[in-house]
């Protein structure tokens, strides 16, 4: 990425105007933060916040048999898509490890919309390109799109308070529609735990949007928040929790994929759980006061024997103690399971326990 | 924003009071703005010799770890214990309560070198 000029979203002079402080991240520049990591991430777990995803990719899938062809390219069922809906699948490699995770949407036959992560617009879409089969056309608009994502228990009176007319589709469902010259798509979907939605719209339309969300109660979240609400309920960040390295069943995330299909990397998943596997992500919380724990500290048995490293961390806003994820050999990814975390030479006691770390009550 | 007039300063956005040869030191209201909410306070070890900027602590936010220096040589005398309890008084009081360690300064003359109110004030574009 060093060598690439970092890019801006349509958003981006807004986050500016509302404090928002700006940082690199996936080749974008994004707000980390506005006022206070804690308070953004308590504000969705007890109101409403908004969050730009206009960094995400967006592609268009167009053609007769789309659903069949990527049905085995990626590894959840596609059949079990109703039009109208929006699945959470993955793109493996053929070894089985993950090149993304990420969210389709059935708008019609034949027309599918495909959400993918910042940082692998590019690899996706040359990947898909790479197996696409004649008569159908992939197209990317990422730069075309801003995404918004509305998340809180009152994200849906945000909503209707905003589209007055129009009903937030159930979980998981989605809505398209036309409106002051742009096209609307709205999923009952997100990144947090909690309910809401994500809203893509035009780019020239995306910050009008964003910040009428504002005006109707939503507080302005960085990536900060984001990323402490995510792994409070052991949602996967790409990159860190998976790579191409891992297979989905090894995350503890096989119920995404249908192994009684054909897709690329399916032999792998399927003899893993068969034959079982040597390592596995497991989530664990800290037992104690302690320092924070972040990405790539080292995980240790009592004994003081390297067992792993944390692939995600962060002290928990609504727990108020350190969590994270990490892969461990087997043996260790029992639930109870004591190790300590490796804090600049410091250990800090934890435990392997239950994923989610937080669930809404 | 408060820059006291009684305190000394560092480029690293710490501030110093001194009296006699003991300083005591945390990090400057600018500086706890720009973390925000710190959930950890790593502090230094008492008895510990420390050269001039020499990392001997680290303050935490959700988000970050962030270096804390020693501003001057000397002996690290005491840490503030009570942010072991409550990290967040590093927020809410950085140039009282939120304190972070106190130290023996080896050579007073040292103290020359640091900035005062008006120079650490332009030094955060104030």
């Amino acid at each position: 990425m060093s060598d690439q000029e970092i890019k801006s979203t349509p958003l981006e002079s807004l986050h500016i105007e509302l404090g928002g402080k700006m940082v690199p991240f996936a080749g974008w520049n994004m707000p980390v933060q506005y006022t206070s990591n804690m308070d953004e991430h308590t504000a969705v777990r007890d109101a409403v916040g908004i969050f730009d995803i206009s960094h995400m990719g967006q592609f268009f899938l167009r053609g007769a048999g789309a659903e069949e062809w990527l049905n085995g390219i990626l590894a959840n069922d596609v059949n079990k898509l109703a039009i109208g809906e929006a699945q959470y699948t993955f793109m493996l490699n053929e070894q089985g490890g993950v090149i993304d995770d990420l969210i389709i949407y059935r708008f019609g036959d034949d027309k599918i919309f495909l959400v993918v992560n910042a940082s692998m617009i590019d690899e996706d879409f040359a990947w898909l390109n790479k197996h696409l089969t004649d008569g159908l056309t992939l197209t990317n608009e990422s730069d075309a799109w801003a995404g918004m994502a509305v998340q809180g228990p009152d994200a849906v009176a945000a909503y209707a308070k905003l589209f007055p007319t129009r009903e937030l589709p159930k979980r998981n469902g989605i809505d398209k529609w036309d409106q002051d010259g742009s096209t609307f798509i709205v999923c009952r979907t997100g990144y947090t735990g909690e309910d809401g939605f994500e809203l893509f719209t035009s780019a020239e339309q995306g910050a009008t949007w964003f910040k009428n969300f504002v005006d109707a109660g939503a507080k302005p979240c960085g990536l900060g928040a984001r990323d402490s609400l995510r792994l409070e309920v052991c949602y996967p960040l790409n990159g860190s929790d998976l790579s191409p390295e891992r297979t989905p069943v090894q995350a503890g995330l096989g119920f995404f994929c249908a192994l009684d299909k054909e897709f690329i990397g399916r032999d792998v998943l399927k003899k893993q759980k068969e034959e079982g596997m040597k390592e596995r992500l497991v989530a664990i919380k800290y037992t104690g006061k302690g320092a924070p724990p972040r990405p790539h500290y080292g995980v240790f048995t009592k004994d003081g024997e390297q067992i792993g490293e944390l692939s995600s961390g962060v002290f928990s806003p609504s727990l108020k103690e350190g969590i994270g994820m990490g892969y461990l050999p087997v043996k260790f990814a029992k639930i109870g399971t004591e190790v300590d975390i490796d804090v600049r030479g410091r250990k800090f006691p934890g435990k392997v326990v239950k994923k989610p770390f937080y669930k809404k009550d | 924003m408060s820059v006291p007039a009684n305190l000394k300063y560092t480029a690293d956005h710490e501030w110093i009071a001194l009296e006699g040869d003991v300083a005591t030191v945390g990090i400057t209201q600018h500086a706890q703005e720009e973390l925000t909410d710190i959930v950890f306070v790593e502090l230094p070890e008492v008895g510990r010799e420390c050269e001039e900027e020499e990392a001997i602590a680290v303050v935490e936010s959700v988000k970050a770890a962030s270096d804390i220096y020693a501003p001057l040589a000397g002996e690290i005398l005491e840490g503030n214990a009570d942010l072991e309890a409550d990290p967040a008084l590093v927020n809410t009081d950085p140039h009282g309560k939120g304190w972070i360690f106190k130290m023996k300064v080896k050579d007073l003359a040292d103290v020359e070198a640091l900035m005062d109110a008006d120079a650490y004030t332009s030094h955060i574009g104030g």
